[in-house]
């Protein structure tokens, strides 16, 4: 089994992440991180998918989500082509002894104290998962109240863009 | 025999109209070609029966149960080739259509289904006869709309009739709110349609098409592996062009019977769990399968790891998600199967000019030592009982490849795809994806209505009868001379073999009592319906009896034929057994050479 990311580009129409996420589960495939997000064009919204699957049965989930009447293109992006970022609120437990402590760590992974408390801090960061993974692993100690993350969103390098007209669904041909 | 006419109605132009959402409703439906549609009016959907009173262009027929109206939008679709339409109100009525949607679904019908919806201000909130049905079809449906504006109707009912029809055909169903019915809004036609994701490739990739001419002409065990696909794309006249041109043998999974006339010599039968020796042994040892239409479904292929283990594949279909899904393909192509078998003709033809054509002389040779080795039959019943088989041989002897039949689900469905002859495409109506008891009866009224020129048999089991005989009386009402074939064993007789088979003849829940207690008494119900009843007991009376009912004409007719409950189908390839380890009959493996 391996993690995949696809991109997913659907109408933006009531409904749609239904009919994605009943796909799915439908197939027998599961959604490790889901997100949802418009795009620079209105009528479109753009879905990014953690899967984790064989080649194969990625092969058959792509088309199965090809065939959706909503969906317009569907691109899996390679870790090593595209920047992959997701976002994480974590409240770590704070005093006077370990407040240092925790915003040394909070600058080392150019992180963001968002909200103070006597008690505790609430920090944001973003970053793709190994680095919020880190983190968390360095804040441990100190002791989480709270932890909520984002699902990941991921756009490929470079100057090509999965929304250009031109290339709105390809479908393969052969397959 | 007359192809059956599927032109769609002209396109006709109307300036944007000043009406309620429920006439602009109608007048899509109009517009879209539909000349008839079956259904039951309910609350919800009530606003769109009071137009639908006054077109002159539109039949509808009043089924007795939504179940019938699905099945019947189904069997109208089969027949004609056209959408079939069926509508129901909110609710109870939406969900009696789910299992002929899942059944259209599965076999890849075109159908819209129209649905009645509570007002949009209720939505959500439990209202009476509230049912989410665009969510609860979602996984059954090509597609599904809930139709949030008036003024969307149109688009909507284009888009839907589009959908179905194009591409790899589905059923899609239409939900609409009754208030948007009741509101005032205008028409206007042809309205734009947005489909920006739905783009079928329907032109086969030309590389791919002479990538799969060099295997055919090369293949020295090649067959021609045809699917209800074939049917769907109106390619029966280019798949005997090039099965003439090739000489390939060829095999019709049940979901394609009649797109290739049994007569043909190269016909070699229906192959899977209950198919001919020929047909299965021929995938089995096939050095190259040549696949249009077919989806190597679980009941062709048994155990898949053994499925045609030195075979090669060419596999043809309009959707993409078909190829690779089951069984890898060499050549995937994908396109509309007319378009591809049209273009494979031509470049399997520039091979064999440059001299690359295979002997297949061998090949025939083995197959025929197969087909005359182990050909179609039964046993004649020992306890004095009347073979099913038989009756359904008799029937399709007497009246002839120039009929409709649809069977039920079970082993009078296997036995009518065994032993009755096909010869023309849209003349097999059956329900092979879903299995669906029940389909039968609605199905042939429905492909009654798009083919009156043609007889329908219904070839029903009791079990299956009992489920939905019910729209026999909306026939007799109608005016819907469908001739029905019981073939009454007492037993829910498939289910019954598996029992007989695999669980040591404990026969949990399997008889119905139709025998026992002649409960029902079909001749009598028949009679209740409005039907004439006929009984058949004995072998001798089996022709006389289906004579009698081929000369009415005026009324539905029903036969129950009360046949022995031990027959069983075969050949039989048991579940998640390897085709390799067909039985011809009970506790015989056929022979085959062992070094071929």
């Amino acid at each position: 089994m391996s993690t995949h990311t696809l991109s997913v580009l659907v109408e933006n129409k009531p409904g749609v992440l239904a009919r994605v996420a009943a796909l799915f589960s439908r197939r027998g495939f599961n959604i490790e991180s889901l997100a949802v997000g418009p795009t620079e064009r209105p009528e479109l919204s753009r879905i990014t998918i953690l899967v984790s699957v064989e080649e194969q049965p990625l092969e058959q989930v792509t088309k199965q989500l090809n065939k959706l009447i909503n969906v317009l293109k569907i691109v899996e992006l390679e870790d090593s082509e595209a920047v992959l970022r997701e976002l994480l609120l974590v409240k770590v437990r704070t005093d006077d002894t370990t407040r240092r402590a925790v915003l040394e760590t909070v600058e080392l992974f150019k992180a963001k104290v968002v909200d103070v408390a006597p008690d505790v801090l609430t920090i944001e960061v973003t970053g793709p998962p190994p680095k919020l993974d880190a983190m968390i692993t360095m804040l441990e100690p100190f002791g989480i109240r709270e932890l909520v993350q984002s699902g990941m969103v991921a756009m490929g390098r470079g100057n090509r863009s999965i929304t250009q007209t031109a290339a709105l669904r390809a479908v393969e041909r052969s397959a | 025999m007359a192809a059956p006419d599927a032109s769609a109605a002209p396109t006709e132009i109307t300036a944007a109209t000043p009406m309620t959402g429920a006439q602009s409703f109608v007048r899509s439906l109009e517009a879209a070609g539909v000349e008839v549609l079956f259904g039951i009016p309910g609350g919800a959907i009530l606003p769109a029966y009071d137009p639908l009173y006054d077109s002159t262009r539109l039949r509808h027929i009043l089924v007795r149960h939504e179940q019938g109206a699905g099945h019947a939008a189904t069997g109208y679709a089969q027949a004609t080739g056209r959408v079939g339409v069926c509508i129901a109100t909110s609710g109870p009525g939406a969900t009696n259509l789910v299992t002929p949607i899942a059944d259209a679904y599965m076999d890849s019908i075109p159908m819209v289904a129209i649905t009645g919806q509570v007002a949009r201000s209720s939505i959500g909130t439990d209202a009476f006869q509230e049912a989410d049905i665009s969510g609860i079809t979602m996984p059954i449906t090509k597609h599904n709309f809930l139709v949030k504006r008036p003024e969307d109707i149109p688009q909507a009912i284009a888009e839907a009739f589009h959908l179905a029809s194009t591409g790899r055909p589905g059923p899609v169903l239409v939900d609409l709110p009754k208030d948007i019915l009741q509101a005032n809004t205008m028409f206007a036609w042809p309205p734009k349609m947005d489909l920006p994701g739905y783009k079928p490739v329907t032109r086969p990739h030309s590389k791919q098409i002479r990538e799969a001419a060099k295997l055919i002409v090369a293949a020295k065990k090649p067959v021609l592996y045809v699917g209800g696909g074939v049917i769907r794309a109106r390619a029966s006249k280019a798949l005997r062009t090039l099965a003439e041109l090739t000489g390939i043998p060829l095999v019709t999974t049940l979901m394609a019977r009649g797109a290739f006339p049994d007569s043909h010599p190269q016909h070699l039968g229906m192959p899977g769990m209950h198919g001919s020796v020929s047909a299965v042994t021929a995938l089995q040892k096939s050095d190259l399968l040549i696949t249009l239409g077919a989806r190597f479904d679980d009941r062709v292929t048994g155990r898949l790891d053994s499925f045609a283990p030195d075979a090669q594949v060419i596999h043809a279909d309009i959707d993409p998600a078909e190829i690779g899904k089951n069984r890898h393909a060499d050549v995937p192509i994908v396109g509309d199967v007319n378009e591809v078998i049209l273009e494979l003709i031509p470049a399997i033809e520039a091979e064999y000019a440059a001299g690359n054509r295979a002997d297949l002389t061998g090949w025939w040779k083995q197959l025929d030592r197969y087909r005359e080795t182990y050909p179609l039959g039964y046993e004649e019943p020992t306890d004095g009982t009347l073979a099913p088989q038989y009756v359904i041989e008799r029937l399709g002897q007497i009246v002839g490849p120039d009929a409709i039949y649809a069977a039920g689900v079970g082993q009078h469905q296997m036995w009518a795809a065994q032993f009755i002859k096909y010869e023309n495409p849209y003349t097999w109506l059956n329900s092979g994806g879903l299995g669906t008891m029940g389909y039968s009866v609605p199905a042939a009224m429905g492909a009654k209505v798009g083919r009156p020129d043609l007889t329908v048999w219904s070839i029903d089991g009791d079990g299956c009868f009992q489920m939905t005989n019910q729209e026999l009386a909306t026939c007799a009402i109608e005016g819907i001379p469908i001739k029905v074939a019981v073939i009454n064993n007492g037993n829910l007789g498939m289910v019954r073999q598996w029992q007989t088979l695999f669980y040591g003849q404990r026969y949990s829940n399997t008889e119905l009592g139709t025998h026992k207690h002649r409960i029902p008494d079909f001749v009598k119900l028949a009679d209740a319906l409005g039907c004439i009843g006929l009984r058949c007991e004995s072998k001798a009376d089996v022709d006389a009896t289906i004579e009698k009912a081929m000369s009415i004409n005026d009324q539905p007719v029903v036969i129950d034929f009360t046949v022995g409950a031990d027959a069983m189908v075969w050949p039989m390839v048991a579940a998640g057994m390897s085709n390799d380890e067909i039985l011809a009959a009970r506790d015989i493996r056929p022979v085959f050479d062992g070094n071929e």
